[in-house]
């Protein structure tokens, strides 16, 4: 029972909405100069997958994740920094595109949120805690 | 009656938090990634033909004073069939319609406008998708609004369906 319910796993094709073709050159080849990589790397996990939405480029095996993840190591290759691929990408695809939200007043709350939590904790913590008269 | 009262924050949080995830599972957020270029000069780009004997597309085509319409799509793309009927009747009522070939070999575009039609104008090939991502666009199909100085004007994602029709050629008419 077990044998043939593997085999259908087996034969049981993926629903297909990929392209015939193989993937982008740099979607999954490190690039040779190895700080330049790490810098790459560093980027593609900040960067959102357009089709698997909450996973960043890096770890997103969908197709046009591939592409971005080429694109982005070709662009650091031909010596763009890093923050002006992000900028490039915010601009076509707005804030959402990048893990790392910017310092605006939309996004107070949720830079200052855990600050004042954690704060208003301390307030009461240290109110417990003092020493009865 | 102070101290009761804030026995029933934790309680009011809780609500507070049943509330917005019953809200939020009743009506999930839309995940339609939209392109922030809108209302923004089409980027520069060049693209070879996608099949033999068809012109290429490149970006200058679009500031020849009339607006156009760009469709992303792909030989692989299933709700690019379903799109395809609706790209002959728009090119029927004199929409002109460039398209941008996403990760695509020649024989099978060549195979879908056999079987689905042909109503474009121009087809250049983005093999490496990167085109579609200077766009601004996130997946097939998609379609853009340009007018005639190259100014993307309206972007319509998914396929374009036939209920959709009007808005899409109310969008040309405001781009003329």
């Amino acid at each position: 029972m077990i044998a043939r319910f593997a085999l259908l796993l087996m034969l049981a094709a993926p629903a297909l909405a990929d392209s015939n073709l193989p993937p982008s050159e740099w979607a999954d080849r490190q690039l040779p100069d190895a700080r330049q990589e790490a810098a790459a790397t560093a980027l593609m996990e900040d960067i959102r997958c357009l089709v698997c939405q909450g996973q960043s480029v890096a770890d997103s095996d969908a197709e046009l994740a591939g592409d971005m993840r080429a694109l982005i190591r070709e662009r650091i290759a031909a010596g763009e920094r890093p923050e002006a691929v992000r900028a490039w990408l915010v601009e076509r695809y707005g804030d959402w595109v990048s893990f790392e939200p910017p310092m605006k007043p939309l996004t107070w709350p949720l830079w200052l949120g855990p600050l004042a939590i954690l704060a208003a904790g301390a307030w009461l913590a240290a109110r417990k805690l003092k020493r009865p008269k | 009656m102070r101290r009761r009262l804030l026995l029933l924050v934790p309680l009011a949080l809780l609500a507070l938090f049943a509330a917005v995830a019953w809200w939020r599972l009743a009506s999930p957020p839309d995940n339609v990634i939209r392109s922030k270029l809108e209302g923004q000069k089409l980027p520069a780009f060049v693209l070879p033909a996608a099949l033999p004997g068809r012109a290429g597309l490149d970006s200058a085509a679009f500031v020849d004073g009339r607006p156009r319409l760009l469709n992303i799509f792909a030989s692989w793309c299933v709700p690019c069939i379903a799109e395809a009927p609706v790209l002959l009747e728009l090119e029927r009522r004199g929409v002109t319609i460039e398209a941008i070939a996403v990760r695509d070999r020649p024989t099978d575009v060549a195979h879908f406008l056999d079987r689905h039609g042909d109503p474009f104008q121009r087809i250049g090939t983005d093999i490496d998708s990167k085109v579609q991502l200077s766009l601004g666009s996130s997946g097939v199909p998609e379609s853009f609004v340009v007018d005639g100085r190259g100014v993307i004007r309206f972007q319509h994602v998914g396929p374009i369906s036939p209920a959709d029709i009007p808005t899409i050629l109310a969008e040309l008419e405001k781009a003329r």
